[in-house]
């Protein structure tokens, strides 16, 4: 089976087989609450994470809140 | 006599709204906020580490604070675009502090692509606060796009330079007399958000000036007087600048 290589905030990562975001972003070990995910450019709505599937190429960013001016 | 400072709808005492970056622990970032009386803060939106290191930075916030997420790190509209997006996402708040910076240098801003993304953002029905250059122009230009408020420097992000040219805030003060004003980075020290609000900005925006300091607990309470201070002189009508003196005591009737 050919191997999916999807980029997650900057790095290429393979994945053995098609997720959906929600297991995605669960494997990240984040503590759960006020993240945001986008994928392709576009922001995924949390409530559509589990019908997201993750695509061979897709570009995804996740991202929280850290200090800042 | 009671001064609240409203932006869009939203009333706050304090005039006064700090950031949340390089403190050096959470402890003094706690006891700084509350210190200064800021009602808002400022937060950045970033990448989560992927080696399960991030923490969850918010839960050290007070939760009474308002929370303003910037567009920090972002060069381009449309960058600060998808990052406001994020961020409303995150944090189901429509606020954003819209900062494109042009140059990593000098972290001005890049005027041309704040203006294209606050226009973008504001028909998504963002409240879209703009860090932008001291320009009056630039400002009006913010304004018509619809932003409630404009958010012009007063010296370089982080350099604690001061008011670099209090000439434009007062042009700015005087031509839009009915503009929300926030004087946003460059700050240093109390008298310099005094100048600013002596001059007529509406608040204040500072981080480094509260974080860096040896002791940011207590330079956030100086700075909570200094824009109070600031505020009560602008509101008071400062007495004319004139280059000879005019004596305070009676001349006449002095003994001879």
């Amino acid at each position: 089976m050919p191997e999916i290589l999807i980029t997650l905030n900057g790095e290429q990562l393979p994945i053995a087989d098609e997720i959906d975001l929600e297991t995605l972003v669960g494997q990240l070990a984040l503590p759960a609450k006020r993240l945001a995910v986008e994928m392709n450019g576009n922001v995924v709505r949390r409530s559509d994470w589990p019908q997201t599937t993750v695509s061979n190429g897709d570009r995804i960013e996740v991202v929280h809140f850290v200090g800042g001016g | 006599m009671s001064d609240n400072f409203t932006l869009a709808n939203t009333t706050f005492s304090s005039r006064l709204i700090i950031g949340t970056g390089k403190y050096r622990s959470y402890d003094e970032m706690k006891a700084a906020h509350i210190a200064s009386g800021a009602e808002m803060v400022t937060v950045a939106v970033n990448r989560v580490p992927l080696d399960g290191s991030a923490e969850s930075f918010l839960d050290h916030l007070d939760p009474k604070m308002k929370i303003l997420p910037n567009t920090a790190g972002c060069y381009d509209a449309e960058h600060a675009v998808r990052t406001a997006r994020l961020a409303r996402e995150a944090l189901e708040t429509e606020w954003i502090k819209l900062e494109v910076i042009g140059d990593p240098i000098t972290l001005l801003p890049d005027n041309e692509q704040t203006l294209e993304a606050a226009r973008v953002l504001v028909k998504e029905g963002f409240i879209v606060l703009p860090y932008f250059t001291d320009d009056l122009i630039m400002a009006k230009k913010l304004l018509d796009a619809g932003c409630p408020a404009v958010m012009p420097l007063a010296a370089p992000i982080g350099s604690g330079m001061g008011v670099q040219n209090p000439s434009n805030l007062r042009i700015m003060r005087e031509q839009l007399p009915d503009a929300t004003i926030i004087v946003d980075a460059g700050v240093g020290v109390p008298s310099d958000a005094a100048i600013a609000m002596e001059l007529g900005a509406d608040a204040i925006l500072m981080n480094t000036a509260i974080a860096e300091a040896s002791d940011a607990a207590r330079m956030a309470t100086a700075m909570n007087y200094a824009v109070q201070a600031g505020r009560l002189a602008y509101l008071s009508g400062r007495m004319p600048k004139r280059l000879y003196a005019s004596a305070s005591s009676p001349i006449e009737g002095a003994i001879k």
